[in-house]
């Protein structure tokens, strides 16, 4: 029972990873799109949990509001829209570059396995420097919005002309042609 | 205690799953789901070293991505409702106009 509280945050953690790739692999392996877009709000919340144990709470909120909530909900609707669940077979896998997969992934772990070996991460540095606000205490997302009004306010105004060349495009996108001054 | 590392070895593992379904698959819609996971998988990168640093830039750099992730999933679905219009079909390896 001490075991399992003193391991409480690793034993939540490997549960989230798990279920954050069993919903990235059914992403890529489930047919539908339907299905594929609940996969992936799986990886999307568990994700979210995974922001939360590394005291990211205010990102975790953005996640499941944005992710969870704004992209998935877009996903749902375009695939309502095009009628995407009686596309045509797709060649599901791309079999004639097995040897090579095969030979890349090995390398690629081989890779992984040596920068994991020659990494020497100290323990992460004292929580409490995310949630200071001027040198005081306040919390996580007082903190993020400080660092963003105060530091990052440039790129922030950035980002706003980001998402307003993204909304006009949509829109000029997603609309009828209306060809100018021929037949639509 | 979660090392830095663990969350690493999770966010390259959503990487790699996101670029073999791009690659894997022709549906235009779960192609863009699997750029939806490489992005996110960027995101654990910046929290993770935003903890290990104790660092806040990190975190807002995260909310930075996620509003591109956003803008990106909302041009992706025009052309998607652009594409079905013109061709009626989300299949990818029929989009071949810019062949040539």
């Amino acid at each position: 029972m001490t075991w399992f509280l003193v391991h409480f945050a690793q034993i939540v953690f490997y549960c989230l990873a798990a279920v954050a790739l069993a919903g990235a692999v059914g992403v890529i392996a489930f047919r539908s799109p339907v299905h594929a877009a609940l996969s992936l709000l799986g990886t999307f919340l568990a994700v979210a949990g995974v922001f939360v144990l590394m005291q990211a709470e205010f990102l975790a909120a953005v996640q499941v509001l944005i992710y969870a909530g704004g992209i998935m909900v877009l996903f749902l609707f375009v695939i309502m829209l095009v009628k995407a669940r009686d596309i045509p077979d797709e060649p599901q896998y791309v079999r004639r570059l097995v040897p090579a997969a095969v030979i890349l992934g090995v390398l690629l772990a081989a890779l992984v396995g040596v920068g994991l070996w020659a990494a020497s991460s100290g323990p992460p540095a004292d929580g409490a420097a995310l949630r200071l606000v001027a040198g005081a205490p306040l919390g996580n997302t007082e903190a993020v919005g400080w660092s963003l009004y105060r530091d990052y306010l440039l790129p922030f105004e950035v980002v706003s002309i980001v998402l307003l060349v993204a909304m006009i495009g949509a829109i000029v996108m997603g609309r009828k042609e209306t060809g100018r001054g021929g037949a639509a | 205690m979660i090392s830095t590392t663990h969350v690493l070895v999770l966010s390259l593992a959503l990487f790699t799953l996101g670029v073999v379904g791009m690659a894997v698959r022709r549906n235009f819609i779960t192609v863009l789901m699997c750029v939806e996971l490489i992005l996110n998988a960027a995101n654990l990168n910046f929290i993770a070293f935003s903890r290990q640093l104790g660092d806040l830039t990190g975190q807002v750099f995260a909310v930075f991505v996620i509003t591109i992730a956003a803008a990106e999933a909302a041009i992706g679905l025009g052309i998607i409702v652009a594409l079905v219009r013109l061709k009626q079909t989300v299949n990818l390896d029929q989009v071949n106009v810019m062949e040539g």
